[in-house]
This record gives C-alpha cells, sequence and structure tokens, in this order.
C-alpha cells in the first residue's frame, strides 16, 4: 500500500467516529498497541526532546525500506507517533521524503503539529524525514 | 473562620465580575471555557481592554517628548499610572516605580545593574529550590560572569523552605538575595517578611518575585522593607509587555542604568553622558505607554473588588478543588505547604500531564503541564512535570466541579 493509499485508509477509520472522545480513544488505544521500541534504542541519542513529551525513534534500512520504531512517555503522543509509523514504515526514502502528511488535517488533529504544542511530533516527522536523506545519500 | 469567609464570599458578586471579562463566556472546542491557567496569564476586565482601545483611539502620543497637548496628556496619564502603582504598593515615592516589560525584564535589570557594581569573585547570592528559570537564569548568568557562587535555600517535601538553612547559607559573602514571594508551581507564599529581617541583619539586600504573588495578595513593600520588588502587568488582569521593578531610592540611585539610550540622560556629548534622575534613569527608549495606562486601570479595578476578599474567596476555592482532588485515586498533589495561594500542582499515578491535559483541553478546560519553567523544582520531586490548576477570583466552585468531572474523565480514558 502506498502512502497516499494509507493515509487515504486512517481519513476513512476516522470518518466513522461520532465524537472527540470516540477520536481521542481510538488514538489512546493505539498507543497502548504500538509495539515496543527495542530497549537499546531507548538512549539519548534517539530522543526527541519536545517541551511537554519525549519520543525515542528508531530507523533501519531492509532492501531498500525505511522501517522505523518508536516510543512516548504520553499515550497520546504515543498513538500519533503510531498513526505516523503506519503511515511512513517500510517505503522507500525518496516516499518518506516526499510524503505530504495531509491526512492529519483531514482527521481534525492538526492542533498536535502546532509547533508551539512541543509534544516532539512535529520533531520526529522531520527526524524520519532526516533519516531517509540520511538513507539515500547513503546509497 | 468558616463564617467569616462566607460573609466574605457574599461579598463579592462573582456574576457581575465575570461579566467584566469578555472572554470568559467564549466557547473552546463546543465547550465554555473553564480558564485555570491564571498563573500562566489573567483575563482582563473590560475597563482594562476599554483603556487600551482609547489610548489608541484618543490619546496616542509619545511621552515626556512633546510640547504639544498629546504628548502633555499621556505624559500626565503615564505618571498617574505611575502614582497608582506606587499606591498600591505602598512605595514611598513615585520615582521608585519603574515601568519594564515584565518580571523577568525586571530581574534581568536587578541582576545586570547591581551585579555590576556590587558583586566580585567569591562573593555569594542566595535564591531558592523553587524558583521560577526567571529567577535562576539571571542570577546564574551574573555568576558566571563574575566568578560568584549561587546558593540554593532548599524546601521540604511539602514545598516549604528550610529556614534553619537558610540562616546557615546567610554569611559575610552574600550579596543578594532573590526570592519568589509565592511559588507559581507549588502555591507555597514564603515568608518574606521574616526572610527579609534575617538578610537585612546581615546588611543583605532582598529582592522578591512579586508574579505570582500581586494577584491574590496585598504587598506594602515599605512594611516589607524589601531592597526590590518585581512582578508582570499580566498576571494582574493587566496588559502583557509591561512590568514593574519596585527598588528603594537609596539603591535605584547607587546602580548604574540597565539599557541607555534615549530618555535616560541629562545631557550627552561624545565624551561623557550625564543620566536623567529617577525614574528614568532606568527607562530607556519609548515604553510600553498604553501598557502602564492599563496596567493601572487593572489595579484600580482590583482594589474596587479588594485584595482581602479576593483572598478569602480564593482561599475557598482552593480548599474546595484540593479537598476533590484528594479524593480521586492516584491523584497526589505537589506543593501541600500550610500557607498556600490559590494554584494546585498534582500527578496522576501512571499517567502523563500531557496527556490529561490535552483531554482536559477538549473539554474546554485550560490547565497547564508541563514543568512550570521549574525544572530543578521538578527535580526535586523527582517528576517529569504537573498538572496545574490556578484560579483567580473570576473562577467559580461549579468550575471546579467541571474540572474534577473532566478530570475523572480523562483519567478513565487513559488508564
Ligand atoms: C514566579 C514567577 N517568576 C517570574 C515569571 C516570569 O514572568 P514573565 O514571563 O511575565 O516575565 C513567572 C511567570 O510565569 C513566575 O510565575
Amino acid at each position: 500500500m502506498s502512502i497516499e493509499e494509507t493515509e487515504h485508509e486512517i481519513i476513512e477509520e476516522f470518518e466513522t467516529f461520532d465524537d472527540w472522545m470516540q477520536k481521542y480513544e481510538y488514538i489512546i488505544d493505539l498507543g497502548k498497541s504500538l509495539p515496543l521500541i527495542d530497549g537499546k534504542y531507548k538512549t539519548a541519542d534517539h530522543l526527541i526532546k519536545g517541551c511537554q513529551s519525549q519520543v525515542w525513534l528508531h530507523s533501519e534500512k531492509k532492501e531498500g525500506k525505511v522501517f522505523f520504531t518508536a516510543d512516548s512517555d504520553a499515550i497520546i503522543t504515543k498513538g500519533m507517533v503510531a498513526l505516523m509509523i503506519r503511515v511512513l514504515s517500510g517505503h522507500t526514502p525518496d516516499e518518506i521524503m516526499n510524503a505530504k502528511l495531509d491526512f492529519v488535517e483531514k482527521i481534525g488533529l492538526t492542533q498536535h503539529l502546532s509547533p508551539t504544542r512541543s509534544n516532539g511530533l512535529v520533531s520526529m516527522i522531520k527526524q524520519m524525514k532526516m533519516d531517509a536523506i540520511a538513507y539515500k545519500a547513503k546509497n | 473562620m468558616t463564617e467569616v469567609k462566607t460573609i466574605q464570599k457574599a461579598n463579592i458578586d462573582i456574576q457581575k465580575i465575570r461579566t467584566d471579562f469578555p472572554i470568559l463566556s467564549r466557547k473552546v472546542n463546543g465547550k465554555p471555557l473553564v480558564y485555570f491557567d491564571n498563573g500562566a496569564t489573567a483575563q482582563k476586565p473590560q475597563q482594562v481592554i476599554d483603556a487600551i482601545d482609547n489610548y489608541y483611539k484618543d490619546k496616542n502620543a509619545n511621552i515626556h517628548r512633546g510640547v504639544h497637548t498629546l504628548s502633555q496628556e499621556i505624559t500626565v496619564c503615564y505618571e498617574n499610572a505611575r502614582s497608582t502603582i506606587q499606591k498600591h504598593l505602598n512605595a514611598k515615592h513615585s520615582h521608585e516605580i519603574i515601568f519594564t516589560s515584565g518580571t523577568t525584564a525586571s530581574i534581568n535589570l536587578v541582576a545586570s545593574s547591581f551585579g555590576k557594581k556590587f558583586i566580585s569573585k567569591g562573593d555569594e547570592i542566595i535564591i531558592s529550590a523553587m524558583e521560577h528559570h526567571s529567577n535562576i537564569l539571571p542570577w546564574q548568568v551574573l555568576c558566571e560572569e563574575k566568578g560568584a557562587l549561587l546558593k540554593v535555600i532548599p524546601i521540604n517535601d511539602s514545598g516549604e523552605l528550610l529556614m534553619d538553612e537558610y540562616k546557615k547559607l546567610l554569611s559575610d559573602k552574600t550579596k543578594i538575595v532573590a526570592i519568589t514571594h509565592i511559588s507559581n508551581t507549588l502555591g507555597t507564599i514564603n515568608p518574606i517578611k521574616e526572610i527579609i529581617e534575617l538578610a537585612h541583619a546581615k546588611n543583605i539586600p532582598v529582592m522578591i518575585d512579586g508574579a505570582q504573588a500581586v494577584p491574590h495578595t496585598s504587598v506594602d513593600v515599605q512594611a516589607l522593607d524589601c531592597d526590590f520588588y518585581v512582578f508582570s502587568g499580566h498576571k494582574l488582569f493587566g496588559p502583557t509587555g509591561v512590568g514593574i521593578l519596585y527598588g528603594k531610592e537609596k539603591w535605584l540611585n547607587e546602580i548604574p542604568p540597565y539599557q541607555v539610550g534615549g530618555g535616560t540622560i541629562k545631557t550627552v556629548t561624545f565624551e561623557k553622558t550625564e543620566y536623567a534622575d529617577l525614574p528614568l534613569k532606568f527607562e530607556a527608549g519609548t515604553p510600553h505607554i498604553e501598557g502602564g495606562v492599563g496596567l493601572a486601570v487593572a489595579i484600580d479595578y482590583v482594589n474596587e473588588i479588594g485584595l482581602s476578599k479576593i483572598a478569602a474567596y480564593e482561599h475557598e476555592l482552593l480548599i474546595h478543588a484540593t479537598d476533590a482532588l484528594q479524593k480521586i485515586e492516584g491523584v497526589k498533589i505537589i506543593g501541600t505547604a500550610k500557607n498556600k495561594a490559590s494554584v494546585i500542582s498534582f500527578v496522576v499515578d501512571g499517567l502523563h500531564p500531557f496527556d490529561i491535559g490535552t483531554i482536559l483541553d477538549q473539554l474546554g478546560i485550560a490547565v497547564r503541564t508541563g514543568h512550570h519553567c521549574t525544572q530543578p523544582l521538578m527535580k526535586r520531586f523527582g517528576i517529569q512535570g504537573t498538572i496545574r490548576a490556578s484560579f483567580a477570583f473570576y473562577n467559580t466552585i461549579e468550575e471546579i466541579e467541571e474540572f474534577i468531572i473532566g478530570l475523572n474523565r480523562a483519567i478513565k480514558m487513559l488508564k
């Protein structure tokens, strides 16, 4: 599935929610079910500092594709992280670099991507793209 | 005691007061706004908004600079504002009131100017474990520059200063003590009178950070005998971008200017400048004129209600919220000093403050989450951050009940 297709799938899922409670319950569940990052990557150099919550991000490249694992100390951030990983993980560096990620706006969660939110998410997306650029440069 | 409080409360017409604050009737995420982030900044009454509006519509001119009528009118208005603030703090002279851009700017001024004149290698500066970063960093930078040492008064688990430790820290090397009046994170009201007396017994001056105190309590700088007292307009229901430095005349005359330029001089030649008298010596450039004027209006507004009534009413809010929070399983209040202002910080077992704040926001409830610019204090309690509800006189018991319902809901969703 392409990045756009996954984004579209998520938008459709969110359309079924009637109110913010359902939406947040879903994000919280996603947060709880995010596969754990390998303990050895939960170190300072994998840490993306937000003022409010922190995110740890690890990436690796297998057969031309970049795979991400991550964690956060806040569950809502973790849910948002899970969404980002679902969209971006398993794609080529080029696809990741060019992803627009408009789905965040369409599911009504842009506030989580505003720089003032300082939940580490904006920096995480930046880091995911940087990792992709780095892998591409290595080729 | 309770009887007195009920009488006091009856004297405040909260519903009428609330109509003075237009923002309180707006909705956030479809819900009526419950604004419990007064520690960060307070809302403004219509009177203050009108004063700013009126300034631009009818009064705008530069102060102290013109022979024309508008300039003279606004100069009088600005100087009247200074007098209002002088009376409010019971300062001896109006020229002991310096307009700045806020608490942070006032502290930087004191640290820089006092430091230039009085701090040298090996000297000591005393602060406390509960200071806001704004009352840590200017002193830390000064210490680094001068080779001086920062000494920190520790606190107990309730968030109260250890006064015996303070006494031990005071020495011949101590050059200044800089302490917060009320902790923005814990709500602790510090015994500043005693702190000042102890320092003065050794001829050491004291600066009080009153940012969190002025909205809740009256301050008499002469009774306190403090050397410097600083606060921000925006936490006192006034405009942002304006603040106050009160300094004893003696100190303000002794320390050099902070920023220099237009307005701070008597005569300038390229060889030598003769500085203006107080307060202009410390007010370089065009100030935040409507800010100063608006701040005086805010102070008049608060005084019309009466700070003792406000304190009594807010105490009721504090007690009510504390009792309700303590009933929720897993909630731990951080800061349980005997003497507290209407600020409550707490953590919830196993849950991140950010998550709770996000859910409360969906319910229209504004609280602050995080470290509140007091990272060393967070470290002292071994936590990353807290959720903080801080109340003003326009908040109500009903809002606290909404907040408790919201908090229970957030906990249920997140657990
Ligand atoms: C105790 C204390 N000191 C200083 C400040 C800084 O105030 P300002 O940002 O208005 O300069 C604050 C504001 O949060 C505060 O609570």
